[in-house]
């Protein structure tokens, strides 16, 4: 729990926050487990986007899940959160566990609530199970916001933030309910370039030892943070890992994910040629 | 500042302007006075009478703000019943839609029947009135909250109650807004038109009694005074309800 144990600098003197563990044995990013989905089935319409799919994430680490839009990642994504309506399928972690009440769930739109200050959404999910909020989850809060580059913005109502500062204080949210695993859709994608690249940094080193599963469709993106990088594609869909993850930790500089840019660009573009013509048929 | 200043004019400003047409048209039209009383009358009339026009306005503004606060009162009790528990869903929700496509002016008589010509059946008339269109706007609010913050709530492990007060009830604050917007509008006519219907006080027993003494200046006095509080009172919520969503103006 490296991020919880570390000072709040500025403004906390030498107070250390530690998250109160209230939620039993699995909390934490020290157990993250790995994943596994079995048999995985969605159909809409009798079109079978994927059927019998399997997807193994291993524990403490990122996961990047690239595809044409449309293949079903938003999908497998909500079927492991258990907020699947239409796929079926089983999840557990690798211990055949059920992952409830272990995630973190990230959407791609931002889901902050507009009459709540930024503070105030982060202690959304202590609020909603009905925990008290404590002096140390407002501390945890802040500290978070502080980590996010946000300190002033506390107290702000996301409506007098930019799309890139409403981005963050979703992460830190998302960091704030502090569970082992973190599953996020294309958290990014609305954001300009230099933003996104920023924003990608500090989300490897917050989630760092955690189980992620981060669907997006910037290879750039898969390419830094992803320990490992799949690509979802065909009907029904396939999962493939044909394009490896570069060496070294995420995230990794741009310049050194270049080369293999150009590989991952060109499997993404035959599997949306691929989809065209399934489209088509 | 100057912008501040104007915004504090315009309405007297429209109001002159009003005034000046309606000075206009009877001048231009000779209309005898028991038709069409200029102004300048009304306004005398407005100050001779102000002891017996206070009198009865201050019945029928009681009648309108206590129908006002009981009806949305009952209509987001109401509202909150329906949305949060699903076997008064059944029962209540058709009640409530046929309901709503009765004529409420209709039951007026009843009403003055069954709780006499005293204030009580204006307060229910205009209580009724309100109750509709707050329960059904605050009952829509809280159904269409948005999908993907349910979602991010049970992955938090929300718990239903709380889920309902944190999330749902605020998200559904400017529907009701709106709908109590609605209901200010109408309000004052709920009461008005009970009066109508039998009474012995308010602005809308001492119109149909000017009416059939004539006295159309005390007519359009009362009228006035009417339209004025009316007016008011459409301001002061349309005010109160923009400073308890603030979040609405930011995000637009
Ligand atoms: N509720 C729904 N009804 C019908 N089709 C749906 C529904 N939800 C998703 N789909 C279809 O399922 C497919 C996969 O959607 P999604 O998982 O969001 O894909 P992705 O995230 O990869 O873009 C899309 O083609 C979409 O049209
Ligand atoms: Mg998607």
């Amino acid at each position: 729990m490296t991020q919880s144990d570390q000072p709040a600098g500025a403004h906390g003197g030498a107070r250390v926050y530690r998250f109160p563990k209230s939620r039993t044995a699995a909390a934490g990013a020290s157990e993250a487990p790995g994943i596994c989905v079995r048999g995985a089935h969605l159909a809409f319409d009798g079109v079978q986007l994927f059927d019998r799919l399997d997807l193994d994430l291993r524990g403490g680490e990122i996961t990047c899940l690239l595809g044409p839009s449309g293949v079903g990642k938003t999908s497998l994504l909500r079927l492991i959160a258990g907020l699947a309506e239409a796929a079926g399928g089983r999840v557990g972690d690798d211990q055949g566990q059920p992952l409830q009440g272990r995630i973190a769930y990230m959407a791609q739109q931002d889901l902050l609530l507009p009459w709540l200050s930024a503070r105030a959404n982060l202690l959304l999910g202590p609020r909603l199970r009905g925990e008290t909020v404590s002096g140390a989850m407002r501390a945890r809060a802040d500290d978070l916001l502080q980590r996010v580059g946000l300190a002033e913005a506390a107290d702000a109502r996301p409506g007098a933030l930019s799309g890139g500062m409403r981005q963050r204080v979703a992460l830190a949210r998302t960091l704030m309910e502090d569970r082992p695993v973190v599953l996020m859709d294309e958290p990014f994608a609305g954001l300009d370039a230099i933003t996104r690249y920023e924003l990608q940094a500090l989300a490897a080193d917050l989630l760092s030892g955690r189980t992620v599963l981060l669907v997006t469709h910037d290879p750039l993106e898969a390419l830094r943070l992803g320990h490992s990088i799949r690509v979802l594609a065909g009907r029904p869909a396939r999962l493939d890992d044909s394009v490896a993850a570069p060496p070294g930790a995420p995230p990794r500089p741009a310049d050194q994910v270049a080369d293999r840019q150009g590989a991952l660009l060109d499997r993404l573009a035959a599997a949306k040629r691929a989809q065209r013509e399934a489209g088509d048929a | 500042m100057p912008e501040a200043v104007r915004r504090v004019l315009r309405p007297f400003a429209i109001l002159a302007g009003l005034l000046a047409i309606w000075q206009a048209v009877q001048w231009a039209s000779q209309a005898p006075a028991y038709i069409l009383p200029g102004p300048l009358a009304v306004g005398e009339a407005l100050l001779s009478r102000w002891p017996q026009l206070a009198n009865h306005a201050w019945v029928t503004f009681t009648e309108i703000l206590l129908g006002l606060g009981l009806g949305l009162l009952l209509g987001t009790v109401s509202a909150l019943a329906i949305a949060s528990f699903r076997p008064i869903r059944r029962w209540l929700l058709p009640v409530l839609v046929v309901s709503q496509a009765i004529p409420v002016f209709a039951l007026a008589p009843i009403l003055v029947v069954w709780l006499g010509y005293g204030m009580a059946s204006k307060v229910v008339m205009a209580t009724l009135i309100i109750y509709f269109p707050v329960t059904s706007a605050f009952f829509d609010g809280l159904r269409r909250t948005e999908p993907g913050w349910l979602d991010l709530a049970r992955t938090m492990g929300g718990k239903r109650a709380r889920i309902l007060w944190h999330l749902r009830v605020p998200a559904a604050l400017p529907a009701l807004g709106s709908g109590l917007r609605v209901a200010t509008a109408v309000a004052p006519i709920g009461a008005v038109v009970g009066e109508w219907v039998g009474s012995s006080a308010g602005l809308g027993y001492l119109m149909l009694h000017a009416n059939a003494r004539m006295q159309v200046d005390l007519m359009f006095a009362a009228l006035f005074v009417l339209a004025v509080f009316a007016v008011g009172l459409y301001f002061t919520v349309d005010r109160l309800v923009s400073r308890a969503v603030p979040w609405q103006a930011e995000e637009r």
